[in-house]
C-alpha cells in the first residue's frame, strides 16, 4: 500500500501513466482490428525518412511541446494560463509569410526577403504579443486569462488583415526546412528538442527557475525578498509568446502556407492540457518542465489515437475537454480533503473495532 | 467608502453611454446616405444582437461573483445545432426542442457551477473546457450547415414583424414605398430578460448575494451566505440565459453550423466590461451591459455599412475597446489603492 502510494505521488506519475494507457489502448485497438499487435511501436525507413506512428506523434507533437515550455512558465509564475497561444501562432505565421511573399500576394515562388529574416520577424511578432500580454498581467494587475483573451480573439483577426484575407502559399522548397526533414529525421522534433534543451539549461544553470517558482508561490514575499516580481512575470509571458511564435512558424512551414483561420486552432487547449497532465498545478508555484513535455507528447498520442479510432478533428475537443476536467478535478483541494476525511473516518472506525 | 466605489462605477458607465452616443452620431453623419440615421438601423442592431444581450446579462451575473464564463459562444452553437437538427432531420416539435435546449443549458450550468463553486477550480479552466466540449459536441451532432425551414411554427415565429405604431421613424424608400420600422420576437425576449435580471439583481436576496460574494468572499461567508451555492447558481443562470440567447440566435440566423457564434464569448465579456462590470467582481449592473451590447453592435454595423473594410476589423475594434476599458478599470483600482 505505501509503496503504491509512493509511486502515485511521484511527480512524473500522471503523464507516464497516461502515456502507458494510450499505448495500451493502441495495442488493444490493433489487436481488435486484426493488425500486428505492436503496430504502434514499429519504426521503419520509407523513402529515406523515418516512418511510423511513434515518429508521427513526435513530429506532430513538437508544436505542442514548444508551446508547453512557455505555458509552464506562465502557469508557474502567474497562476494563470495564456489562452492566446493558438492565435499568436497563426499571427506569427501570417507575419512571416506576408513578409516573405509580399503584401496581398496569395502564392509566392520567389521570396521577397531572405528566409531567415522572415522567420525572425515571425518570432519577433510572437515576442511582441507576449510583451503585450505580459504588460497587462504584470504591470496592470489584470487577471492573466482576461488579458490574454484580448489577443485570443484579436490576433487571428490581425493575421487575416496582414494576409488581406488570403491563404498565403510559399512555394519555395527552402521554406519547408522547419517543417520538413533533416536527413531522415523530421525537423520539428529537432526544433522542439533544441527549444527544450535551451530552456532546461537556462532554468537549471541560472537561478531563473527558482525565481519563477518563488514568484508563483508568493508574489509579495518574493518582492520583499528582493526579486522584481513584475519583471519576472513579464519575462515569462515574453518567453511564452516567443515559443508560440516559433511553434507557429514550424506549423506554417509544415504546410508551406499561412492559413490564419486554421493554424493553431484549439492548440491553447492542448498546451494547457499538457501542463496540467504534466503534474503541474494550474494554481501556480512549483513546476516540472519535463512533466509538461511528456504531457505534450501524451496529448498528441491521445489525438493520434482518436484519429485512428475515426474521431474527426472537430470532435476531438470533446474528449480532451473531459480529460482536462477530470485532471483538474482530481487535483482540486476540496476533493482531496473530502477523500482524506473519508479515509480518516474509516481508519477511526477500524481502530474502534 | 461605498460612495467612492459607486462613483468610479458611475464614471465608467457614463463613459460608456457617451461613447455609444458619439459613435452612433458619427455613424449617422458619415453614413447619412447609406441610411444609418433611420430608426430601422437602430432596431436592426437590437434584432441582430438579441442573443448577445441575453448572454451578456448572464455573463454580468457570473462576473459579479468574480468569475467568468467563456463557454457561451460554443453553447449557443450547440443549442442552434440541436434546434436545427431536431426540427429538420428528426421533425420534432419546436416547443419541445426549446424546452430541451433550456434544460441542457441548466445541466451545463450545474456541472460548471459545481466544478467552480464546490471544487474551487478556476472558472476560466472549467469554462474553457466547457467551451471546447460544447464546440466538439456540435460537431458530433452534425458537421453540416443545417438551415431551418420546414418547421412552420418556428419559421412563422421568427418572421413575425412587430411594427412600431403611429409610423414613428417611418420613411419612404427610393422606390417610394413607405417603410415602417419593425422589430422581431427575439428583441422582446431579450428585453424581458434584461428587465427581469435587472430586477433580480436589484431587489432579490439572490441578486444581492451575488454582489456580496463578488465584493468579498470571506466576509460574505461570515455574514452567513452560502458562497458555494451562490456561485453555482450564477453559473446555472448564465448557461440558462445563454440557452435563451441560443434560441434567439437561431431565430435570427435560421441556420446552424459548427463555426457559428465563434468569438461571441469575447463580445459578451466585452459588453459586460464596457458596461462597467468589474472583472474582480462585486460592481456592475445589466443596464450598463445593455449599452455595452449596443456599442459592440454599433461597431459591427459600422464596419458592415462601410462595406470595404474586412470583417476582422470589427473583432479587432471590440478587442481594442475591451483592452481600453480593462486598462481603465485597473488604473481606477490602482488609484483607489494609493488613496488608502
Amino acid at each position: 500500500m505505501s509503496k503504491w502510494k509512493k509511486i502515485v505521488s511521484m511527480p512524473l506519475f500522471l503523464p507516464i501513466f497516461c502515456m502507458l494507457l494510450v499505448m495500451a489502448t493502441n495495442i488493444v485497438y490493433d489487436v481488435a482490428s486484426g493488425n500486428f499487435a505492436l503496430n504502434f511501436f514499429t519504426i521503419e525507413i520509407r523513402n529515406g525518412v523515418l516512418y511510423g506512428r511513434l515518429i508521427d506523434i513526435l513530429n506532430q507533437g513538437s508544436a505542442i511541446a514548444i508551446l508547453a515550455v512557455g505555458m509552464t512558465l506562465v502557469v508557474s509564475s502567474s497562476a494563470g494560463t495564456d489562452i492566446s497561444v493558438g492565435s499568436v501562432m497563426s499571427l506569427s505565421a501570417s507575419m512571416c509569410c506576408m513578409l516573405l511573399a509580399g503584401y496581398g500576394v496569395a502564392s509566392a515562388v520567389e521570396l521577397q526577403i531572405p528566409l531567415i529574416v522572415g522567420f525572425l520577424a515571425g518570432i519577433l511578432m510572437g515576442c511582441l504579443c507576449g510583451m503585450f500580454n505580459g504588460f497587462l498581467v504584470a504591470y496592470l494587475n489584470i487577471q492573466p486569462m482576461v488579458a490574454t483573451l484580448i489577443l485570443y480573439s484579436a490576433a487571428r483577426a490581425i493575421g487575416l488583415l496582414l494576409c488581406n484575407n488570403l491563404i498565403v502559399y510559399i512555394r519555395d522548397p527552402a521554406y519547408k526546412v522547419l517543417g520538413g526533414y533533416v536527413g531522415f529525421l523530421p525537423t520539428p522534433i529537432l526544433v522542439a528538442a533544441i527549444c527544450v534543451a535551451v530552456m532546461m539549461l537556462l532554468l537549471k544553470k541560472t537561478a531563473l527557475g527558482l525565481y519563477i517558482q518563488s514568484v508563483g508561490i508568493n508574489k509579495k514575499a518574493s518582492r520583499i525578498a528582493g526579486l522584481n516580481s513584475r519583471k519576472i512575470i513579464f519575462l515569462c509571458y515574453v518567453v511564452c509568446g516567443l515559443c508560440a511564435g516559433l511553434a507557429g512558424i514550424v506549423e506554417s512551414s509544415r504546410i508551406y502556407s499561412a492559413d490564419s483561420n486554421n493554424i493553431g486552432l484549439n492548440y491553447e487547449l492542448d498546451a494547457i492540457l499538457a501542463v496540467a497532465l504534466g503534474g503541474n498545478s494550474l494554481g501556480g508555484g512549483k513546476f516540472n518542465l519535463a512533466g509538461s513535455i511528456i504531457g505534450a507528447y501524451t496529448i498528441q498520442a491521445i489525438t493520434t489515437t482518436l484519429y485512428a479510432l475515426r474521431v474527426s478533428s472537430n470532435e476531438a475537443p470533446v474528449y480532451k475537454a473531459i480529460i482536462v476536467i477530470i485532471i483538474v478535478a482530481v487535483q482540486a483541494q476540496p476533493l482531496k480533503d473530502f477523500f482524506n476525511k473519508k479515509a480518516a473516518q474509516r481508519a477511526l472506525a477500524k481502530g474502534r473495532r | 467608502m461605498k460612495k467612492k466605489s459607486m462613483n468610479s462605477n458611475t464614471v465608467l458607465l457614463l463613459i460608456t453611454i457617451v461613447l455609444f452616443v458619439v459613435m452612433y452620431a458619427i455613424g449617422c453623419v458619415v453614413y447619412h446616405n447609406k441610411g444609418f440615421d433611420h430608426l430601422q438601423t437602430f432596431l436592426n442592431i437590437l434584432i441582430n444582437n438579441a442573443g448577445l444581450l441575453c448572454v451578456a446579462c448572464g455573463m454580468t451575473c457570473v462576473m459579479l461573483t468574480g468569475g467568468i464564463d467563456i463557454s457561451v459562444g460554443s453553447l449557443i452553437a450547440m443549442d442552434c445545432m440541436i434546434l436545427a437538427v431536431g426540427m429538420e432531420r428528426l421533425g420534432m416539435s419546436a416547443i419541445m426542442l426549446c424546452v430541451f435546449v433550456l434544460l441542457i443549458g441548466i445541466v451545463f450550468g450545474i456541472v460548471q457551477g459545481f466544478l467552480v463553486g464546490y471544487l474551487n477550480i478556476q472558472p476560466f479552466i472549467v469554462t474553457m473546457a466547457g467551451m471546447f466540449f460544447a464546440r466538439g459536441m456540435t460537431a458530433v451532432i452534425s458537421t453540416d450547415q443545417v438551415s431551418v425551414s420546414s418547421n412552420e411554427w418556428f419559421v412563422k415565429l421568427a418572421n413575425i414583424k412587430l411594427e412600431i405604431p403611429f409610423e414613428i421613424g417611418a420613411y419612404l424608400n427610393n422606390k417610394g414605398k413607405l417603410m415602417i420600422p419593425y422589430f422581431r420576437i427575439p428583441v422582446v425576449i431579450s428585453l424581458v430578460v434584461l428587465v427581469v435580471i435587472f430586477l433580480v439583481l436589484r431587489y432579490t436576496k439572490f441578486g444581492r448575494s451575488l454582489y456580496a460574494v463578488g465584493g468579498n468572499e470571506v466576509s460574505a461567508a461570515m455574514m452567513g451566505l452560502n458562497v458555494k451555492r451562490t456561485k453555482m447558481k450564477a453559473y446555472i443562470l448564465s448557461s440558462f440565459l445563454c440557452s435563451i440567447g441560443g434560441i434567439c440566435y437561431c431565430m435570427n440566423t435560421m441556420s446552424a453550423s459548427v463555426a457559428q457564434a465563434t468569438g461571441l464569448e469575447m463580445d459578451a465579456i466585452a459588453s459586460s466590461v464596457i458596461g462597467g462590470t468589474l472583472l474582480t467582481g462585486g460592481v456592475g449592473n445589466v443596464f450598463g451591459s445593455f449599452f455595452g451590447v449596443l456599442i459592440t453592435g454599433t461597431i459591427s454595423t459600422l464596419v458592415k455599412t462601410n462595406g470595404k473594410l474586412l470583417s476582422s476589423w470589427s473583432s479587432i475594434a471590440v478587442a481594442a475597446l475591451l483592452c481600453f476599458f480593462i486598462v481603465l478599470q485597473s488604473i481606477f483600482a490602482m488609484v483607489k489603492e494609493k488613496k488608502k
